[in-house]
């Protein structure tokens, strides 16, 4: 590679790989696909330093298809990784991204931690409210009484998880809610959500063509950008108070202290040695 | 006996200041040219209750508990009844006692030792600001014959922050001690005193936890994540403020998940990371420690074993997560596995494994344990070992770049985020050579035999076992029990007795060859291990051919190997 190509601005096909997806047609992670690596050529970072971090489930699959770094873990660990990866690495560019049965069910306790935790990166969740690499079960984000999965015919009964007030909650610095069906929109939050200094949280509504065929009427419910944002908590929490759901846009905002250990070499080994020294 | 040796126990109440006065007794120990292991014990009380320190000081290094205590020294009698099982006596013992807190219990009596009262607590009043504590450091440096200027060097060093009236009180109530103590050698006519051999050798004073952190550090990790856990917390509270000054950094993450998970990031991202944890943190780890296997991300993991299963005893040693470690990873996951033999060996066990998985690009579990990790040795500074690690990584720009090339060893350069041209996925999924998924037979037959290539072809040199002595009789052990075996051997061996000693340090892989080859000659084997189910043997049987003539010696914890148990076992046999 001539250094003559390297200088030439990235689009954001380039931070595509060569990989079909093995997702439905029509399935909404298509366009977050394109959303982020719309993103990451908006704010010129170079492929080799960013990594993309993901756990198990159909978005999971993402890394595979970016052409930046990308690590494709175990279900419901991508915060844990993309955490150590970034204190152990703060010169990258990392973003974590998963399902909503990878962030909220099994990687839960992960999610409230990177939230209060503020290390510098981004975390986007396509959230179709199922699993549905196992063939459509209810996820946290499902409806109480949605009864089309085996495994719960009379539904969950149980209220479902509102990621947004538990990101808000536990402390999360930057929090947006982003739709499948507004690539370009999107792409502007996760641009956004990145330049953020502290942990940003993008839930991104994608509809499951598959196992959840309604939710291709969410192209006519979602609202752009009506979430009225603030730098307040008690505003942001105000407004989810009334939300549907449904509304798109930047909900909280605020700066607080980064997690980024400071990283010196002050000492030799020689030295620490000593401390054992009778 | 090849060295001479005298072991105190010291018990008391939450507040008497019992571990105070032990490790400054192990320190002056140390500081007038001894050697020594302090063990604590403890009852389950978060804070406070009654504790014990169990000491064993010695002209030779010692790396386990003798057979008996000489002295018992009680500041209350308080619960005393809890250690009795720790505390084997014999008829010389010695039980010394505060005059004020009367006769101590029955059952520290049917040995045969002898009681003695001193009038303790009415002494430390006599002194202004006086502590019973520092009398009875007094009392035991006497009878140990550790000199008053070594006592007076570590208390200076101990004291500082208190100020010079708490140091000027503390040398009255140790020289008072001392004074009492030879009243007392003189009542009954004892003379335990130790004569140092080689003063002038630097000493270190340190646990097993502090010195498998440090052999991390040596070996080049620079990343943690911890999450706290009995007995290994202290692996990690060292490392929290000593990676900070070598330029590395510790996370406190929120469970073991998060931490295991953590530090393969860190290590994807090219830094070599460690975590520590016991049992039941290292069986949540199990299925993150495939993925490092699977997506060949070099992590270690050091145990510190505790009595399981569940919750169990968390403060007892045990060697009981063998079968875990060995096994507890589902597919087909070749990893390596070692063990540490001694304190000191935590150092160097540590930094050689940090080496080996970095090497190999794969997960690794060091079975330490509570013995080991949360006993105090006095030991002789040990050499500055040339292991570190050494990742193999691809330079930018590689054409056609393939992170899990089939090659010969097995290990395939890795590209670190950074590289320019090295873009691949790290993945669980099985891969092509290309790290593009698949579910290809040819594919996972291919990459099954490259990652067990890369363990079984490496060249682990001599350091996959300690081997001792060449004769028929040969006793096969590993990790902890290793102290009281090898101690059991030389007491045979100063009565003619010759025995072999194969102390395994790599449990995983197995080698064969290495393995046939130190069993030449032998005929007859005993194996040592602290389990209840055998499970050292269990796996020997399986990777390895034993003599017909093999005998096992298995014990669970609570309670620690007596090298005269061993001795015993051994004269049966023969």
């Amino acid at each position: 590679m001539d250094s003559a190509v390297q200088e030439k601005p990235l689009t954001f096909k380039d931070f595509k790989s060569e990989y079909k997806p093995v997702w439905c047609p029509g399935c909404g992670d298509f366009s977050v696909l394109v959303s982020i690596t719309k993103a990451l050529a908006e704010l010129g970072v170079k492929r080799e330093d960013c990594a993309v971090i993901s756990g198990i489930g159909c978005s999971s699959r993402i890394p595979a298809y970016t052409s930046v770094y990308g690590f494709h873990g175990i279900h419901g660990r991508a915060l844990a990784s993309a955490t150590g990866l970034k204190v152990a690495r703060p010169d990258l560019t990392v973003v974590a991204t998963g399902g909503d049965g990878d962030g909220f069910s099994i990687g839960g306790n992960h999610f409230l931690h990177a939230c209060r935790r503020n290390v510098d990166m981004t975390y986007i969740v396509m959230d179709n409210e199922v699993y549905g690499m196992t063939k459509g079960q209810a996820s946290p984000t499902t409806a109480a009484d949605w009864k089309d999965s085996k495994l719960t015919p009379h539904g969950t009964g149980v209220a479902p998880f509102n990621p947004l007030a538990i990101a808000l909650s536990a402390g999360a610095s930057f929090v947006a809610r982003g739709f499948a069906g507004d690539p370009n929109g999107t792409a502007k939050l996760i641009t956004e959500a990145i330049n953020h200094k502290g942990f940003s949280f993008i839930q991104v509504l994608s509809p499951c063509v598959t196992f959840r065929p309604e939710q291709t009427e969410w192209k006519k419910i979602v609202r752009k950008g009506e979430i009225v944002g603030s730098n307040q908590l008690a505003e942001a929490a105000t407004f989810l108070a009334t939300d549907d759901g449904f509304s798109t846009g930047v909900l909280y905002e605020t700066q607080r202290p980064v997690y980024a250990p400071v990283k010196e070499e002050k000492y030799t080994m020689k030295e620490i040695e000593e401390s054992f020294a009778v | 006996m090849t060295s001479q040796t005298v072991s105190i126990a010291i018990t008391g109440a939450g507040g008497a200041g019992v571990m105070t006065a032990g490790q400054m007794l192990l320190d002056a120990a140390a500081k007038a040219g001894l050697y020594g292991l302090m063990t604590r014990s403890s009852g389950p009380q978060i804070r406070g209750g009654e504790a014990a320190a169990l000491i064993r000081l010695s002209t030779e290094p010692v790396d386990c508990p003798d057979d008996h205590f000489d002295v018992v020294f009680s500041f209350d009698w308080m619960n005393i009844d809890r250690f009795a099982s720790e505390l084997p006596l014999r008829s010389n013992s010695v039980v010394i006692g505060d005059a004020k807190a009367g006769d101590g219990p029955e059952i520290l009596f049917k040995s045969g030792a002898r009681q003695t009262l001193i009038p303790l607590t009415q002494s430390a009043k006599e002194i202004e600001g006086g502590r019973p504590n520092m009398v009875g450091l007094g009392v035991l440096g006497e009878l140990a014959g550790v000199p008053i200027d070594a006592l007076t060097l570590i208390l200076e060093k101990g004291l500082k922050r208190k100020g010079p009236a708490a140091l000027a009180s503390s040398i009255e109530g140790v020289k008072l001690g001392m004074k009492l103590a030879q009243d007392l050698e003189a009542e009954i006519g004892i003379n335990l005193h130790l004569e140092p051999k080689a003063k002038d050798i630097t000493r270190w004073s340190l646990t097993g936890n502090e010195a498998a952190g440090m052999g991390v550090l040596r070996g080049g990790a620079r990343f943690c994540a911890a999450y706290p856990i009995t007995p290994a917390t202290e692996v990690l509270e060292w490392l929290a403020p000593n990676l900070e000054k070598v330029g590395g950094t510790l996370v406190q993450a929120e469970d073991e998940l998060a931490s295991v998970n953590m530090i393969i990031g860190g290590s994807f991202g090219g830094i070599p990371s460690v975590t520590a944890t016991s049992g039941p943190g290292l069986a949540l780890m199990t299925e993150a420690l495939g993925l490092a296997v699977s997506a060949e991300i070099p992590i270690v993991v050091i145990d510190v074993m505790r009595g399981g299963p569940s919750t169990g005893i968390p403060t007892k040693s045990e060697q009981s997560d063998l079968n875990i470690a060995l096994h507890g990873l589902h597919g087909d996951a070749p990893h390596i596995v070692t063990a540490p033999n001694s304190i000191s060996d935590c150092i160097f066990t540590a930094q050689w494994t940090i080496h080996l998985a970095e090497a190999m690009q794969t997960a690794a579990i060091v079975l330490s344990d509570q013995a080991l990790g949360q006993s105090r040795n006095i030991i002789n500074q040990p050499a500055d070992l040339s292991f570190f690690a050494k990742r193999e990584v691809a330079p930018a720009h590689v054409e056609d770049y393939k992170r899990y090339a089939l090659t010969k060893s097995g290990v395939s350069p890795m590209a670190i985020p950074g590289t320019p041209g090295g873009e691949y996925v790290a993945d669980g999924l099985e891969t092509q050579e290309n790290a593009r998924p698949s579910s290809q037979a040819e594919d996972h037959y291919n990459q099954l035999d490259k990652r067990e290539r890369k363990l079984t072809s490496y060249d682990y040199g001599n350091h996959w076992a300690e081997i001792e002595g060449d004769a028929e009789f040969a006793v096969i052990t590993w990790g902890s029990v290793t102290g009281p075996v090898r101690e059991a051997i030389s007491r045979l061996e100063a009565e003619g007795q010759k025995i072999k000693l194969i102390s395994l340090r790599l449990l995983s892989p197995a080698l064969p060859d290495k393995f046939n080859a130190a069993l030449k000659g032998v005929t007859k084997a005993l194996i040592v291990e602290q389990t209840h189910s055998k499970q050292f043997y269990k796996y020997l049987r399986a990777e390895y051919d034993l003599p017909k003539d093999t005998t096992v010696l298995a014990k669970p914890g609570p309670l620690a190997f007596r090298p005269d148990e061993i001795v015993k076992q051994i004269k049966e046999l023969s």
